[in-house]
């Protein structure tokens, strides 16, 4: 069991800071918060992915003598564009939040809120 | 030409007479013009087609194909003829009466009437000649919908109250009730052809025969059986011609009609018959028939009476379809012409009694028949061909249906029941119906009584007096008639 | 041999078109340039995708490696009856929408941002048309987000300041259910070592049912189902349509969602064997959201008082219709779903656009403002109605062609309860259809209007060409493929047979 639990310590935690991430994205009222949570939780996955790639013993995907076995590429690849998506959403997110900012002069969703409904 | 171009232009001339009209919105007296005109080369158009057909000739067209196995497909055939050649005439007439109510009325958007009207008789074509139920279903909701605007014509609150109940009882009938059967009829058999004799048998089991052809019955709420009767007077806030061809004539007949339809070439008589569904469906319209007049017999104001009068009416041609035999069916196929004769003159006499002396309720008629002898006159026939009486053609139509309730497959006393719902239901007209010209034409007009017109324009009166004249007519000579359906009926098995 | 290669780069261009565009359309930055390259743009890759379908109807599907790189290791675009269809359906609504752009562009965004507005728009579109086309997972969710972004962005260009909070809204959930999408395709590349499509459901023929498969699984649907507003997950919908800039409105709501839809389609039935839906609860659960999503969307929508949000609560019923098709599980629902996805973005679009039209002249969408103006704009009312008797299902349109379908379908499965929920549904639309058409034709206007968004312009006295034009072919559409369904039905039809027999090559 004990096994079990810290062979996966990698996994472990990047659960906790999905949870994290999603727990700050879902409850927080404030927006900035928000994003905050957003980008715990897509470091998460990005964790994931990083974790699932890595080969025992293996090192850097680069082909050189003396080297035998390498860690799964693939993944990193693949987390260079989640990583360049995860910015662009970040930074369209901090975007709309300054606009929102200048809009309604407050960044709680609560307020935001009662304010659309008083239109 | 040919017979299929014929049928086509059925449909295409009061479409393309809708888009004409609409256009003439600024020359009143073209526009008038071109809706007669279109109307008359309607009425000759499926004149035409009647003597081909009698003559042996039979058309089809395929419009499109939306499903495979499911055209928009339409046919030359007996019932739809019959309907077809009773509306197409009726619109001329109602054309004409339109003509002079509108005006004398000072009724506003008359433009729109007047296309709306036509896309509607458009409609009503397609019904009568549609080869599928499929067909019949798609155009039997465009009539709803182009019938939608007439009724809230006048686009006060209370118009739009009315509008409202119109599309909701419709609407909502044929879409959750009608729509539903014709899909289990689909699956069951994979058809909705028309065919002698039904698709039906032999594809469903007895038990379930009765509960099917409930969801046609009540699915179907042009046909106004009760519970669903409560959009037709509704509908009576609608102008009068609108009343009169179109509540009177042709939307609940094309009710009517489906039902028929339904039952003829769906069902099959035979299997309505065998399946013992008809031995306690049949009391749904002698309920309707019975109820329909009580309230008739309240109401004050003389539309709302009429289309009361209406409701049970049309009961008499469901209760001749739901008889099963050949009689039967063949009163209730001549009893939507000969109603719509009728009907179509107590409509008019009530709208020329709204346009001459502006009264609309039954109570505020005496002595008025003194001032409108034409008007009352015209009543006066049209209320005793409905009560069946001879010499009007209404006649002959309630002698095929109490002939029939004589032949009806059911124990004797059944029979009886049925002859006499019949007769309790003529003496009911008489009360309801007979009371309006009996207060015009015997009563004292009260002394305070400022009117002092005469009768209703020209137009009106030409379009008062030949439908009256045809219920005279009719009685003499209903051979066009009843040729026309013994044709038909010997191509259908009746047990 | 010719021919091949050349529709095989046919398909790259698809993509690649909008993607060079959108920059030059930056640096260009003049409106109307902008706009014809725009139209251009949109209508080469209607095209393109027509001569797709075409090819594809033959039975071929087109592999065609990005790059050069061999699949399963390369991107491999693979395109069958079932992606083209998709294809056809986003490239048609963009060249509506692009017809229809510049007036309603010129009005609603300030000038000096059109370059940016229409360049966000092309990547809109590249996205939605990239997830259509690809048979790479992992980058089917990379075009998800470039759609996804580009989308946020359009949205918070509207006029109104709550356009800004709602694009805020979908950008949170809108990334959540992509991440979600991306932990399950994370979860199931370790399982099965690939990500193209094909290859990974070869994978998955061989591998054990495990936890961690179904976890994949659920996580996939969940995330997609997130992005395709399935009812309980469409709260960001009816702000995001109703506050986007009238353009925007009629594209997503014609493309988005369907795009969506197809990949919960794609995934649900090519990348994981209908086995494993069996194994769960997921038929059952897709039919009753479906039938929950059309009695509420239908019933929200009643009871609105402007016609954008109307017609988004609308469309989260009309969504639950090719939901319930999904979980129908035959050929029949199947065929209903893609039908209805064709059907409703021609009817939606056009419903938006006419919205759009009266947001143009009178400056708002709320009921209070239109009422009456059904008259004085009787072309845009008329092109409207026949639209909105489709969303009611009445016959001889569109909405009645899909209807009957997943009628049939409904009723092979014997699914009564869904027959009664289907036609109470239609009985539903025509009641908030009504109220529509109340609203605009038969009641008074109000003597003074009052100018409920900021900017506070006069009311304009003519509907611009291209806009009532763009809204006509939408309305003749919606009747037209009512009555001819040659091209529509049977393009479902092949494409729901390829799917369910053509897997694996």
């Amino acid at each position: 069991m004990t096994d079990y639990i810290l062979g996966h310590i990698n996994y472990w935690i990047i659960v906790l800071l999905m949870m994290i991430g999603l727990y700050t994205m879902m409850s927080m009222p404030n927006l900035v918060k928000k994003m905050a949570g957003m980008s715990v939780f897509q470091t998460g996955v990005i964790l994931l992915y990083i974790s699932l790639g890595k080969v025992e013993g293996g090192t850097a995907p680069i082909i050189d003598d003396g080297y035998v076995l390498y860690a799964n590429p693939l993944p990193q690849v693949l987390m260079l564009t989640a990583i360049v998506v995860g910015v662009a959403t970040t930074a369209l997110g901090f975007a709309l939040i300054v606009r929102i900012k200048e809009a309604y002069g407050t960044l709680e969703e609560d307020e935001i809120a009662a304010m659309d409904d008083s239109e | 030409m040919d017979d299929a171009l014929l049928l086509l232009l059925t449909m295409v001339l009061p479409l393309l007479g809708a888009i004409v009209i609409s256009r003439l919105g600024r020359w009143p007296n073209i526009r008038e013009l071109a809706g007669v005109l279109v109307a008359v080369a309607l009425f000759a158009v499926v004149l035409n087609l009647y003597i081909d057909f009698r003559l042996g000739m039979t058309a089809s067209i395929v419009l499109a194909e939306p499903f495979d196995g499911l055209p928009l497909a339409f046919s030359l055939n007996t019932l739809g003829l019959l309907f077809a050649l009773v509306a197409s005439g009726l619109w001329i007439v109602t054309t004409i009466y339109a003509i002079g109510y509108m005006r004398a009325h000072h009724e506003g958007h008359q433009t729109r009437f007047f296309a709306f009207f036509a896309v509607s008789i458009a409609a009503v074509m397609a019904i009568s000649f549609s080869d599928n139920l499929f067909t019949l279903f798609v155009f039997y909701e465009l009539l709803t919908l182009a019938t939608y605007p007439l009724v809230t014509h006048s686009g006060t609150p209370e118009a739009r109250r009315s509008g409202r109940i119109y599309l909701t009882v419709l609407m909502g009938s044929s879409i959750g009730l009608f729509l539903f059967g014709l899909l289990i009829v689909w699956s069951l058999t994979g058809s909705l052809t028309f065919t002698p004799e039904g698709i039906l048998k032999g594809h469903i089991d007895d038990v379930w025969v009765a509960p099917l052809y409930l969801l046609f019955v009540f699915g179907i709420g042009k046909a106004a059986v009760m519970p669903m009767h409560k959009w037709l007077p509704a509908a009576m806030v609608a102008p009068t011609p609108v009343s009169a061809l179109l509540h009177a004539v042709a939307v609940v007949k094309a009710g009517v009609f489906t039902l028929l339809k339904v039952t003829l070439f769906i069902f099959g008589p035979g299997l309505l018959s065998d399946s013992g569904a008809v031995q306690w469906l049949i009391w749904l319209p002698v309920f309707t028939i019975l109820m329909a007049s009580l309230i008739a017999m309240t109401r004050d104001n003389l539309k709302e009476r009429l289309a009361y009068s209406t409701i049970s009416q049309l009961s008499y041609i469901v209760l001749g379809t739901l008889l099963a035999n050949e009689a039967g069916l063949f009163g209730a196929s001549l009893h939507i012409v000969m109603h719509a004769f009728a009907k179509i003159a107590l409509f008019f006499a009530a709208g020329a009694i709204l346009v001459a002396a502006h009264k609309t309720r039954v109570s505020e008629l005496d002595g008025l028949g003194v001032a409108m002898p034409i008007t009352f006159g015209v009543f006066m026939i049209g209320a005793l061909s409905i009560i069946g009486l001879p010499p009007f053609g209404g006649m002959w139509s309630k002698w095929y249906l109490a002939q029939g309730t004589l032949d009806f497959a059911g124990p004797p006393l059944a029979q009886y029941v049925l002859l006499g719902t019949l007769m309790v239901s003529s003496l009911l007209n008489i009360a309801y119906l007979l009371e309006i010209p009996f207060r015009g034409f015997f009563k004292k007009a009260p002394a305070d009584d400022g009117h002092h017109g005469g009768e209703a324009p020209l137009p009106c009166l030409v379009g008062l007096v030949l439908p009256a004249a045809f219920c005279v007519y009719l009685f003499f000579s209903p051979e066009p008639f009843f040729d026309l359906l013994q044709a038909g009926a010997s191509s259908v098995e009746v047990p | 041999m010719t021919s091949t290669l050349f529709t095989d780069h046919l398909a790259a261009w698809l993509v690649i078109l909008p993607l060079l565009c959108a920059p030059v359309m930056v640096l260009l930055n003049r409106s109307k340039l902008v706009w014809l390259l725009n139209l251009v743009v949109s209508a080469s890759c209607l095209i393109i995708a027509l001569h797709i379908l075409w090819d594809v109807s033959t039975g071929t599907v087109i592999h065609y490696a990005m790059g050069g790189w061999t699949p399963p290791w390369g991107i491999e675009y693979r395109i069958d009856g079932l992606n083209a269809l998709v294809a056809v359906i986003v490239s048609a609504m963009a060249t509506a929408c692009a017809v229809y752009a510049r007036k309603s562009v010129e009005q609603e965004i300030s000038v000096h941002v059109h370059g940016l507005f229409y360049a966000a728009f092309q990547l809109c579109f590249l996205g939605l048309l990239g997830i259509a086309l690809t048979g790479d997972i992992f980058n089917l969710f990379v075009f998800l987000e470039i759609s996804s972004l580009a989308s946020y962005a359009l949205i918070a260009m509207g006029r109104n300041r709550k356009a800004l909070n709602s694009a805020f809204h979908y950008l949170i959930l809108g990334t959540l259910g992509a991440t979600f999408f991306l932990i399950g395709v994370g979860l199931a590349f370790a399982a099965t070592g690939t990500l193209n499509m094909a290859d990974m459901a070869l994978s998955l023929q061989d591998a054990a049912n495990t936890p961690l498969l179904l976890t994949a699984f659920a996580l996939i649907v969940v995330g997609v189902a997130l992005k395709a507003a399935i009812y309980p997950l469409h709260l960001w919908l009816p702000g995001a349509y109703a506050y986007a800039p009238s353009v925007v409105s009629v594209f997503l709501a014609a493309t988005a969602t369907k795009v969506a839809i197809y990949v919960l389609i794609r995934c649900l039935f090519s990348v994981f064997e209908p086995d494993y839906m069996l194994d769960t609860f997921l038929p059952d659960i897709l039919v009753v959201l479906g039938g929950v999503a059309i009695l509420y969307g239908s019933l929200r929508a009643i009871y609105q008082e402007g016609m954008k949000k109307m017609l988004a609560y609308s469309s989260v019923a009309q969504i639950g219709y090719m939901v319930m098709g999904i979980g129908f599980l035959s050929a029949a629902g199947l065929t209903a779903s893609l039908l209805h996805m064709f059907n409703h973005a021609l009817m939606k679009g056009a419903m938006f656009m006419a919205v759009g039209l009266f947001v143009y002249r009178v400056n708002t969408a709320t009921f209070d403002n239109l009422k009456g103006m059904g008259r004085e704009m009787p072309y845009t009312f008329f092109a409207m109605v026949l639209a909105a008797l489709s969303l009611v299902g009445v016959p001889g349109t569109v909405g009645f062609v899909s209807k009957w379908q997943l009628l049939q379908a409904a009723l092979e499965n014997r699914h009564w309860g869904m027959v009664m929920i289907i036609l109470l549904g239609s009985l539903m639309a025509a009641i908030y259809v009504w109220k529509l058409i109340e609203v605009l034709y038969f009641q008074q206007p109000e003597k003074l209007r009052v100018q409920g968004v900021s900017s506070g312009s006069e009311r304009i006295g003519r509907s611009p060409a291209g806009m009532v034009i763009a809204l006509w072919v939408m309305a003749l559409g919606c009747v037209y493929f009512g009555l001819d369904t040659d091209l529509s039905l049977h393009s479902a039809q092949y494409a729901v047979t390829e799917l369910l027999q053509g897997r694996g090559n």
